[in-house]
């Protein structure tokens, strides 16, 4: 066992450990979540004064780019952990990894119907073949598809082995699809409607967009810590720790 | 345990499946006629200005011989997982990658290349300019490998699954984007005149890459959906 990792982080790996763990953290993330989230809507939606040219219609993006940002942000949580789940096969990665992949498919698609929300108003269409929607929509797919092979097998934990694998796959296929589709747009229509250009915001619009950025997160170790929770006392049903639980949960 | 050395082994895995295949020629003619039913309609539902046509003739091809052979591509293994000599494979002695690749290439040999050998006649039904053609049976060359291979991996995947068909579809499709982009840019680059080798230089390399990891990922994934 190397001895620079720290002992308690060996222990946070085992199930029993991580789901005290994941229980006290929880309310904690939820409560930041929520605090945050609302003082950003405050900022994005009350103080922050509206754009020149688009008026009240960006202030959509401090949802959105929040979003884009968790649907990467996640996918790469979900790619690490599956490779820990497949070079050192343990459990509680390939739970996390399993876990993480509705999340990140649900922030996927609030960006993309958001985005496209913005997009009828400012570009007069829902949904047009640009790159970075393009590569948007591939990732949602990637979601999908490491979603639909887990629950495809019967055992779990080879489900879950195969999906992680799929998401490796899926890590190494991002970089290539994005710059294929850049390549394919450029080639068919010179000019592409950048949504992120090198615009200099100012920094009544900066704040709140970072503060939302933070509370997505502490909302998807929320979320995270409770889908855990739950899919480990599912996984681990006749241990004796679980058991505890069951039957305090019974005497109450 | 006498070991068969390697180019038999191959040679003996590659004989199996085309013999098999060859048992059943029926099958092979589906993905065939699936292509030929698909060209044809899409005259009916487009009209059938030569004008128009010409214009979608190259991509409509290469989706419809990627649909076809996703036709196929569910049955790489199955009968193999069923009688249980996919698994004899797996305990061989010989590298099951290389014995993979063997499958691959048999795969291929039977659903791509009749696919390829009826593609200029897909074409010429949708009135594809007979100077875009080379550079499409090229793309077509390139593309289908690509796909035959990444296909593999994904079946490998769902080898423990009784329900793959509409999940292989959603799995692959992520995957072949850049290899549709790539082949079907050569091919719309050929037909306006413009220099067409970049995209079927990124299609080669990219072939090349699968060619060799995408064996072993296929290895690599056969070994944990068959793990019970």
């Amino acid at each position: 066992m190397s001895s620079w990792i720290p002992l308690w982080l060996h222990k946070l790996g085992s199930p029993p450990t991580f789901y005290r763990f994941a229980g006290k953290l929880r309310p904690w993330m939820l409560a930041l979540a929520i605090v945050l989230g609302l003082v950003a809507l405050y900022g994005g939606l009350v103080l922050a004064p509206p754009d020149y040219q688009q008026g009240d219609d960006y202030r959509i993006i401090f949802v959105h780019v929040p979003s884009a940002w968790m649907g990467l942000f996640i996918y790469g949580v979900m790619a690490v952990s599956a490779f820990i789940a497949l070079v050192w096969r343990i459990k509680l990665a390939e739970v996390v990894a399993m876990e993480s992949a509705p999340i990140g498919a649900a922030f996927t698609l609030i960006t993309l119907v958001t985005g496209s929300l913005w997009g009828v108003r400012m570009w007069g269409t829902w949904w047009t073949w640009d790159a970075r929607l393009t590569s948007e929509l591939v990732l949602l797919f990637l979601y999908l598809g490491v979603i639909g092979l887990y629950h495809a097998f019967e055992d779990r934990r080879q489900g879950a082995r195969a999906a992680a694998f799929l998401a490796l796959i899926g890590i190494i296929n991002v970089p290539i699809v994005h710059f294929s589709v850049n390549w394919w747009n450029t080639l068919h229509q010179g000019s592409t409607v950048r949504l992120f250009g090198p615009s200099t915001m100012t920094d009544s619009m900066i704040w709140p967009l970072l503060t939302m950025m933070v509370a997505t997160k502490c909302y998807y170790v929320f979320s995270l810590c409770s889908r855990v929770r739950a899919d480990l006392l599912a996984l681990e049903g006749g241990k004796d720790w679980v058991r505890q639980i069951a039957a305090g949960e019974s005497a109450r | 345990m006498s070991q068969a050395p390697l180019g038999r082994a191959c040679a003996a895995v590659l004989r199996r499946d085309l013999t098999l295949a060859w048992r059943r020629r029926g099958d092979i003619a589906m993905p065939v006629l699936y292509a030929l039913i698909v060209t044809t309609l899409f005259p009916f539902a487009l009209g059938p200005e030569n004008a128009l046509l010409q214009r979608i003739a190259g991509g409509a091809v290469l989706v419809t011989v990627l649909l076809a052979m996703l036709l196929a591509l569910d049955g790489m293994f199955r009968s193999d997982i069923e009688d249980g000599s996919l698994e004899q494979l797996v305990l061989a002695p010989q590298p099951l990658a290389l014995m993979l690749g063997m499958k691959i290439l048999a795969h291929w040999l039977t659903t791509a290349l009749p696919l390829i050998v009826i593609a200029p006649m897909l074409a010429s039904m949708l009135q594809l300019p007979a100077a875009a053609m080379p550079v499409m049976m090229l793309a077509l060359a390139l593309a289908t490998p690509m796909l035959s291979l990444l296909g593999a991996v994904l079946v490998a995947l769902t080898a423990g699954t009784r329900r793959s068909g509409m999940l292989l579809a959603l799995m692959l499709l992520p995957l072949c984007v850049p290899v549709v982009i790539f082949a079907a840019g050569a091919l719309a680059a050929a037909q306006q005149g413009l220099p067409w080798i970049a995209p079927i230089a990124w299609l080669g390399a990219a072939l090349a890459l699968a060619l060799v990891l995408a064996p072993l990922a296929c290895a690599a994934a056969l070994r944990i959906a068959l793990d019970a």
